[in-house]
């Protein structure tokens, strides 16, 4: 039960000792018990959620039987690499390198991807790089549509919003990476018995942050009940290097450096982090809006925006549909 | 441009490409976004499709939901920007000019 007034930071805490405890039991039970596997295959990116469920497998499982997968493509910022070999070496647990490139190449999602960018902008190709970005929906009641920034070989960029069938081409070519990965991470499973653990955290999973059969398939994901300021606390009581725990949220998807605030949430992650624990917790606006730094009308704003999301990605959760027994779902 | 036949067009793009077949009726000032009728999306079909249909251009900051998120909306908005074209001498948007571009 909540009593006096809200501190923003303070909503979130929790005791990682515990938390941490709590999680390798049941992953443990999970993984061994109702999977019967002999471990867990972990994609790791060099991010802090990646780090974080690669240290709580090796907790739970021991690090011999957790596998860390590095799967880098063109695109993917050079330090991911090395961050993710780095969490693998300190943990001690075998890691594999998968560079996804030339998957990547002979699916064609360069080439779709570049040539949806070039009904936009018809200039862009070799020596261009782009990404995708959202307008700022704190401020205003304003749709969530994306343009693409482009950065011409010279360094010039300029950003153009997207028809809907660019936003579609390249969205729908930028998913063979995460789904790429997770054939990848399937094939290492099956080759040692091992489950998949996959790694979103809460805001992702409840905002539907993930795509249809790539980063959001798993066998278990042993973060997704946390809020990703807890998922950094974890991050600090597991030791996970300083240089992985500061480095901004990014997609590593595009070839320019985005991070998950211009991508998907549109505010800052603390920001967002907050008024999602306060909507799931009821807490009404006019409470909440001091906590966190914004005024009542921004946060109910949010709160509407959640619900959006919701609604709109919840094809995204929904199992493939049978015939017999999906009536209503 | 008659607002009637404006309404009407727009009832009938909402249908054919949102509804697609389901039985459900809503009245012109529902929000198609609390009726999850048109996501983020579909706004851009329906700003692409006013744009090739009435030659108006819609910027970016007029993508709002209270220019966009219901017939009555939609139409109010496409007469004002329609007024102002022919206000300033545009020719009419079934001439194919571009009406508001800049």
């Amino acid at each position: 039960m909540r009593t006096g007034p809200l501190g923003g930071a303070e909503m979130l805490r929790l005791d990682p000792a515990r938390e941490t405890e709590r999680i390798v039991l049941r992953i443990r039970e999970q993984v061994f018990d109702r999977l019967r596997r002999k471990g867990a295959v972990v994609g790791v990116s060099g991010g802090v959620d990646s780090s974080v469920v690669a240290c709580l497998c090796a907790r739970a499982l021991g690090t011999e039987r957790v596998c860390a997968l590095l799967m880098p493509e063109t695109d993917s910022a050079p330090e991911s690499l090395r961050l993710g070999r780095r969490v693998a070496d300190a943990l001690g647990v075998p890691s594999v390198l998968e560079d996804i490139t030339p998957i990547l190449r002979g699916a064609g999602c360069y080439e779709r991807r570049d040539a949806a960018v070039r009904t936009v902008v018809p200039e862009y190709g070799a020596g261009y790089r782009c990404k995708i970005v959202l307008p700022d929906l704190l401020d205003a009641d304003r749709y969530a549509v994306f343009s693409v920034v482009v950065q011409a070989p010279d360094g010039e960029t300029r950003q153009v919003r997207l028809t809907p069938e660019a936003y579609l081409g390249i969205v729908a070519a930028t998913n063979f990476k995460q789904r790429t990965r997770k054939m990848l991470e399937y094939y290492h499973a099956d080759l040692r018995q091992y489950a998949v653990a996959g790694t979103p955290n809460r805001l992702e999973y409840d905002q539907g942050f993930f795509v249809k059969n790539g980063d959001g398939a798993a066998d278990l994901k042993p973060i997704a009940h946390l809020y990703k300021s807890q998922v950094y606390q974890l991050a600090a009581y597991l030791d996970v290097p300083e240089e992985i725990r500061r480095r901004p949220p990014t997609t590593d998807t595009y070839s320019l450096a985005q991070t998950e605030e211009e991508f998907y949430f549109a505010m800052p992650l603390e920001t967002m982090d907050l008024c999602l624990y306060g909507k799931n917790h009821d807490i009404p606006p006019a409470d909440l809006a001091p906590a966190v730094g914004l005024r009542v009308e921004q946060v109910e704003r949010v709160y509407r925006t959640i619900e959006t999301r919701r609604k709109v990605t919840r094809y995204l959760h929904t199992p493939p549909l049978l015939v017999e027994g999906s009536e209503g779902d | 441009m008659d607002r009637r036949t404006i309404r009407h067009t727009l009832r009938g793009f909402i249908q054919e490409n949102y509804l697609l077949g389901r039985e459900f009726t809503f009245a012109d000032g529902d929000s198609f976004l609390e009726h999850s009728i048109i996501d983020s999306i579909g706004i851009l079909q329906l700003v692409t499709f006013l744009q090739d249909t009435y030659g108006v251009t819609v910027h970016d900051s007029e993508l709002l939901p209270e220019n966009l998120d219901s017939i009555d909306a939609v139409t109010a908005f496409l007469g004002r920007k329609l007024d102002g074209a022919a206000s300033a001498g545009a020719p009419a948007a079934a001439q194919g000019a571009p009406g508001d571009r800049p």
